[in-house]
């Protein structure tokens, strides 16, 4: 009945980028869901100190794709956003739910470049941080 | 398996079979209650309260059939005892088998047999039934008698006079209650008594009762008479010890079956006990010695050495608002005591210490008026006094006065009901028992009459727990002082309050909410402004209810669930055009399900146009004011139910509060729109309405109590502004009318003589807060769809906005849409790619929030 309009792309070398929305259209500690062109969705968001995190917007809990309409704060310093399902709360940096550390969502990088904010399409290989 | 067949299923029976499970982990007992009441164990001590509210569901004990090894026989009489085949024949024509058999048959009523006992006016103070049938016979009638000023007398006297009869009290001692206090205290007490509208005969002797022309009754008390209506006894107890009797088992001096310090009787397997046992020729009439007899005969059947050696008697007791504790030797009985006395009529208080000859050692006391003194010193008895006995009960001065926990010694009971020692309470807490619930689930100490539980918060703060009513990790605040501090400094952002009062960081799903809710209700812009936005729980945020497949239901208000056919023919034609999932709420209205965050713009745009607003149901704000169709329509309507309900809700939608808030408004007593599970309830009477506050549904099912009853509408009105006030200033985040009102030094008593007589001072504050709420208020569907900045934010996609979600699919059932797949068990179905090496655990939901 809908027909999926796929987002346009901007690509850079082999990476794929999304733009996601202009710059000022993301208000800090609000996220916004964003579709890829495979049709993955990530959740992105804005901290308080401009900085842009990108995660996998399915809430890995009950598969509900919200997690860009969670809380973002903070856990002991750690930013985090808390689904709004069964408020699980996940690490932006990581994406380690911290209540329960085998689940983790996958990342995605993030830039702004022309007023755009863009999401890389791939995930993110490895977390840095565990 | 072995057979335990118990006799009884009083509150000492019912304790008997939990004392027994609890020993029992593996179920080598298979446990048989027989209980002729058809009615399972309930609390006795609390009886008067089925007349000030309490229903049999408020008092039942806890079932305890849930295990399986125990079958309760209700309705069901043991007839005989055969001791030698060691079997109960009951009055169904069973015969059980036992190997242990516990008699707790408990008590009857003493009916002294003076001249017309036996007329249909007489009553007993019991059962259940006993209290349905006093209830029964209070239709019509203007006065009863009470014959007894004991304990259970006075309950008595309360009873009748809820049920709005002049009480009279006759009493043959003479002074009121004279088993636990003395002569001064009986003084004090009949005063306070009389002054609470009941009339208190002394020094009096019932010679018969008569009967009378205009009355039923005429009560002869020797040269004196009463005429009354009803007359209820209760001068004493009798051992119910016949069916031991008639089996032949040792009887007590005074009645009651003989058991010795195992509490078994002069057959082995047989046991008896509370107040049908005779221990060392006493017979017990309170329950406390009942549950510490019951609790050595578990003992005994796991096989432990446990022993009776007699009771603490220690009463407190709140008799018709009136504090009277009597503990140790009150009566001052062991030789070269002396006695320590503070008479205080103006103050309305009496107090005495019995103390040792040479004044160091605490031996009994009593308290009449003020009985705040009572949980420090019970325990004490015994012991070394820690100061000056006059100090003791000197009035208490700012600190709290009195004695501290620290003076008690290990071995001091904290809880007489359940025989619970400081030392005992001390071990809990330092196996990380850290706070009252658990304690009392971890000891069972507070959970009997409760007057311990201000002690075991002192015990925990002596013990160095804190006890943090901090709201998350970024405030050490709770919200009612979150609140204060909002409203004292003006501070009107969450980035403002948590810079200068919070811990450091920046919030998160605990604080944010909770901040939002105090900042809307105090300040009333609209939710989603400014930085407000980023605080809002989703629900708030989307102004609708999260579905678990991510979508969202869509309630308009429909205020007393009064609509007519035109605008449920618009939400009709909503649903069907928008392609939701239509059903009727509780509260009278209709939820509208699977709305996606792009459609709900659009769904709000045909409802607002149509009339329709906000109606709430997914803030921790008023939902709705439910109600019968009253005088309109009903043939017993006494007053226009629906109006109130409508006045009542428009007055107070959009009113952001710590938990949701439900009301309700019957217009008469039968009751139909349930007002009385509701947060606030009004019930119509002939002469106005009744205000009912603090029930709830839900987990923990709460009865809404009477705050003020009669009330014109302006008054209700005002009540409700300042009890919802008060409640959104002052209540923990996430709690509940009914928890709130429980938790507040004081109680109900407390809140109406904030809410009523205006003891704090803050009525006219309270009132013009809520003034100022129902002026501000304007829909907040409308103020998004006015406002393109708040709009934008209702998309799918941020690079997509109008491309629905592909993962929301949905099915059909029973012709309506509903989610596609399975329900969600709560576990991911594919263990993450980075998931470490180690067993992959259950998640458990988060208890924070449900």
């Amino acid at each position: 009945m809908t027909t999926t309009t796929l987002p346009t792309r901007a690509d850079t070398g082999t990476d794929v980028w999304v733009a996601a929305c202009p710059t000022n259209s993301l208000i800090p500690e609000r996220g916004v869901a964003v579709l890829l062109p495979n049709g993955d969705q990530v959740a992105l968001f804005r901290t308080h100190d401009n900085t842009l995190y990108a995660i996998d917007n399915i809430d890995p809990f009950t598969n509900a794709a919200v997690l860009a309409r969670g809380i973002v704060g903070d856990r002991g310093g750690e930013p985090t956003v808390a689904s709004p399902m069964l408020k699980h709360v996940f690490a932006l940096r990581t994406g380690i739910c911290l209540d329960n550390p085998d689940v983790a969502q996958r990342t995605h990088r993030v830039r702004e470049h022309d007023g755009q904010i863009h999401v890389r399409a791939q995930p993110d290989q490895h977390h840095d941080v565990r | 398996m072995r057979q335990l067949v118990v006799i009884g299923n009083g509150m000492v029976g019912h304790r008997l079979v939990e004392a027994v499970l609890d020993r029992d982990p593996d179920g080598t007992w298979q446990i048989t209650v027989l209980g002729e009441e058809p009615r399972p164990a309930y609390d006795r001590v609390s009886l008067s309260t089925y007349f000030d509210g309490a229903t049999e569901t408020d008092l039942r004990m806890p079932d305890l059939s849930a295990t399986g090894n125990v079958e309760l026989r209700l309705g069901q009489r043991a007839t005989g005892i055969d001791t030698e085949s060691r079997t109960v024949t009951t009055s169904t024509g069973d015969t059980l088998n036992y190997d242990a058999l516990v008699l707790a048959t408990g008590s009857s009523p003493f009916v002294p047999p003076v001249p017309g006992h036996d007329l249909d006016l007489c009553h007993v103070y019991r059962t259940i039934d006993d209290l349905d049938a006093i209830s029964e016979a209070a239709r019509g009638a203007r006065t009863g008698v009470v014959i007894g000023g004991g304990l259970l007398g006075l309950e008595a006297a309360n009873a009748l006079r809820l049920l709005g009869l002049q009480a009279h009290v006759v009493e043959m001692a003479p002074w009121l209650m004279p088993r636990q206090v003395d002569e001064g205290g009986g003084a004090l007490l009949g005063h306070l008594v009389e002054e609470t509208g009941v009339r208190v005969h002394t020094g009096a002797a019932l010679s018969a009762i008569e009967p009378g022309d205009e009355h039923a009754a005429r009560v002869r008390l020797g040269e004196d008479h009463i005429d009354t209506d009803m007359v209820v006894f209760s001068v004493g107890i009798r051992p119910r010890d016949e069916i031991a009797h008639t089996a032949g088992l040792r009887m007590g001096p005074r009645g009651g079956v003989a058991v010795d310090a195992t509490c078994r009787t002069s057959d082995p397997a047989i046991y008896a006990v509370g107040e049908c046992a005779s221990a060392a020729g006493t017979v017990y009439g309170l329950v406390a010695p009942g549950n510490a007899m019951a609790e050595v005969v578990a003992d005994q059947l796991a096989g432990g050495e446990a022993t009776f050696t007699g009771a603490d008697t220690s009463t407190k007791l709140k008799l018709l608002g009136v504090d009277v504790a009597s503990f140790g030797d009150c009566h001052c009985e062991t030789p070269g005591a002396l006695e320590v006395v503070l008479n205080d009529p103006p103050g309305r208080r009496y107090a005495k210490l019995v103390v040792s000859d040479d004044a160091s050692t605490l031996l009994g006391g009593i308290l009449v008026g003020d009985a705040s003194a009572y949980a420090g010193l019970r325990p004490l008895v015994g012991h070394q006094l820690p100061g000056d006995p006059l100090e003791l009960i000197a009035p208490a001065r700012e600190g709290g006065g009195g004695l501290g926990v620290d003076a008690l010694p290990d071995e001091a009971q904290v809880c007489s009901c359940h025989a619970v020692t400081k030392g005992t309470i001390h071990s809990a807490i330092a196996d990380g028992n850290d706070d009252v619930g658990s304690l009392k689930s971890c000891t069972k100490a507070g959970t009997g009459c409760g007057s311990c539980v201000p002690m075991l918060k002192k015990l925990l703060t002596s013990a160095g727990v804190e006890q943090s009513n901090a709201l998350c990790e970024h405030f050490t605040h709770s919200r009612a002082e979150l609140v204060e501090i909002v409203l004292s400094t003006g501070i009107t952002t969450f980035s403002e309050l948590i810079a200068k009062h919070g811990t450091g960081g920046r919030g998160c799903d605990i604080c944010k909410p909770a901040v939002a809710s105090i900042l809307a209700s105090v300040d009333g812009g609209h939710i989603l402004e400014g930085e407000q936005a980023a605080l809002q729980d989703t629900n708030d945020h989307f102004l609708a209810n999260l579905q678990r497949n991510g979508t969202y239901s869509v309630v308009p208000r429909i205020p007393g669930g009064e609509i007519t056919p035109d605008k449920l023919i618009v939400i009709g034609e909503v649903a069907r055009d928008f392609g939701l999932y239509t059903k009727i709420t509780g509260g009278q209205r209709i939820d509208l399900f699977g709305a996606r965050v792009e459609q709900l713009p659009a769904i709000w745009g045909r409802l607002v146009e149509a009339g329709f607003e906000s109606g709430h149901a997914y803030g921790k704000a008023l939902r709705t004011v439910k109600s019968c169709v009253g005088t309109t329509w009903c043939r017993y309507g006494v007053q226009d139910s629906v109006a109130m309900a409508i006045e009542l809700e428009l007055r107070y939608r959009g009113l952001r509060s710590p938990h949701k808030i439900k009301a309700a408004v019957s217009g008469c007593a039968r009751e139909c729109a349930e007002a009385r599970s509701k947060d606030f309830g009004i019930i119509a009477t002939e002469n106005g309405w009744n205000l009912y506050v603090g029930g709830n549904g839900g987990f923990n099912p709460r009865h809404a109590q009477l705050l003020a009853s009669d009330l014109d509408s302006a008054t209700l009105v005002r009540y409700i502004d300042r009890f919802l006030v008060f409640y959104t200033r002052t209540a923990d985040r996430l709690q509940r009318t009914a928890a709130w009102i429980e938790d507040m030094e004081g109680g109900l008593d407390h809140l109406r003589s904030v809410i009523v007589d205006d003891s704090l001072g803050i009525a006219a504050e309270l009132e013009r807060a809520m003034d100022r709420h129902v002026s501000n208020y304007s829909d907040e569907w409308r103020g998004v769809l006015e406002d393109p900045d708040k709009l934008a934010r209702f998309v799918s996609f941020a690079n997509a906005p109008e491309t629905p979600d592909p993962t929301i699919t949905f099915d059909t059932e029973r012709d309506q849409p509903v989610p596609a797949g399975p329900v969600p068990l709560g576990m991911p179905e594919t263990p993450p790619a980075t998931s470490g090496s180690g067993p992959t655990e259950t998640p458990h939901p988060n208890p924070r929030e449900a």
